[in-house]
């Protein structure tokens, strides 16, 4: 309650009369495979309960996001998450002093550990946000979910943890072909051999490290849904979207929202069964001879589709904000069915003042 | 036979299937037998109904509607 208040007396009140949040954003990377950012950011710009100024966290002189100047207000560069939170926090509170912040939104899953570590002492700054507990987070990782899905009675397909070749062989002894190879955070290969299945460990795990994920294929329709949990059990919106269009790297270039219940009741399940704080992006498979909703992953953030949520009518990200601020609202009742997104690349002609800002001084 | 409750239809001939997000085109006669299947018609109304209204012989109908459930089916857009 403190909090709230303290943010309530601290936000400005625009000329309509609406206050005024200054919010920051990770994910600028609006590349062929998007980051959530500026999905994000459009939500935040179409919220009906606030305005809002964005602050754009980058990892990459060349982040999109960081050019974008409808979008982001300013920018800053922040470290990896390799560098240690340490030095994360020391950048926020440096960013923090500029801005004032009332909210963060990280949207990498790389970067949440970090960002979940040095929640505590942002509180004690000010500063908001709607994160997962480590437990939470650590629970869904790839090479857990098995336990995950036994331990809240939801179906997932048998997987194991792979560190070596030699183990790899020995595991695969295990499943049937064709199998799922999945790197830690992102990449995903279907297996039909052995060669195949080692081709992709040695690929995936240059590019992300170790452990390579085994997992069984469901054969079916692939589903996702994006959803955000109150951190009390609470589903406080969940739309359900299948992709119409792949790119070849596995990305969605278009989808289109679905009005099949049992993938709500999917998210509402996990959700009431975790209490999930935050976004969250349920990745499913139906399987085609059963009809079985199989748990393939669950993406601690919100996806980069979630923008499709907002044009459903469910303005996910503002709901996040709200309820990192402390305050109480109510679920989502409906969302459109049959809704479609698409996306396009734009080439934006930037001025090199701003590279160049970004590249000496580390903001813009 | 009836179709799925989540299936939408226009009079285009644009059919939506709003639980897996697929959409697919039919021809009239199409647009004429989904109509009938909506309205809970049986075969043998849905047959009646399509004998009246095209010149055809009963058996090749029956032969062309059977086909054109199987592909309803096929697609997900019949009940079980």
């Amino acid at each position: 309650m403190n909090n709230q208040i303290q943010t309530l007396t601290k936000t400005m009140k625009t000329g309509n009369g609406r206050r005024k949040l200054t919010i920051a954003v990770t994910g600028l990377n609006n590349i062929d495979s998007p980051g959530p950012g500026i999905p994000v950011i459009r939500g935040l710009k179409e919220a009906a309960s606030f305005d809002v100024r964005i602050v754009g966290l980058a990892y990459e002189n060349l982040e999109p996001g960081i050019y974008m100047h409808d979008m982001v207000d300013k920018a800053y560069q922040i470290p990896y998450p390799t560098v240690g939170h340490d030095t994360l926090l020391a950048r926020i509170e440096y960013i923090h002093a500029q801005e004032k912040l009332d909210v963060i939104i990280p949207n990498f899953d790389a970067e949440l550990y970090s960002f979940i570590k040095i929640q505590p002492r942002l509180e004690q700054l000010g500063i908001h946000m709607l994160l997962p507990t480590l437990e939470q987070f650590d629970a869904r990782l790839k090479g857990k979910l098995f336990e995950f899905g036994e331990k809240y009675d939801i179906e997932v397909p048998k997987s194991s943890e792979v560190f070596s070749v030699d183990e790899l062989a020995e595991k695969l002894k295990k499943y049937e072909y064709p199998v799922a190879i999945k790197g830690k955070f992102y990449e995903a290969g279907i297996a039909y051999s052995y060669e195949q299945a080692k081709s992709y460990f040695h690929k995936i795990g240059a590019k992300w490290g170790t452990p390579i994920i085994i997992q069984e294929f469901i054969k079916g329709q692939e589903l996702n849904v994006t959803a955000l949990g109150d951190g009390k059990g609470r589903t406080i919106g969940a739309v359900p979207m299948r992709k119409t269009y792949i790119t070849d790297s596995g990305k969605g270039w278009a989808g289109i929202s679905l009005g099949d219940p049992s993938l709500v009741k999917m998210a509402e399940k996990l959700i009431s069964k975790t209490k999930w704080a935050g976004g969250l992006e349920l990745e499913l498979i139906k399987e085609e001879k059963t009809g079985k909703i199989y748990l393939i992953e669950i993406n601690p953030r919100f996806p980069a589709w979630v923008y499709l949520a907002v044009g459903c009518g469910q303005n996910h990200p503002e709901a996040l904000v709200r309820m990192a601020l402390g305050e109480k609202i109510a679920p989502f009742k409906k969302f459109d069915v049959g809704k479609m997104f698409i996306r396009y690349s734009y080439d934006m002609i930037c001025d090199m003042a701003d590279f160049k800002k970004m590249a000496i001084d580390g903001e813009r | 036979m009836k179709l799925k409750n989540d299936v939408a239809t226009s009079e285009s001939g644009f059919v939506f299937n709003a639980a897996r997000g697929e959409s697919f085109t039919t021809n009239p006669i199409g647009v004429d037998i989904i109509r009938l299947l909506k309205e809970k018609k049986e075969i043998a109304d849905i047959l009646e109904s399509l004998e009246q209204q095209y010149e055809i012989d009963a058996a090749t109908l029956e032969k062309d509607l059977y086909d054109f459930l199987k592909i309803l089916k096929q697609y997900n857009l019949l009940e079980e």
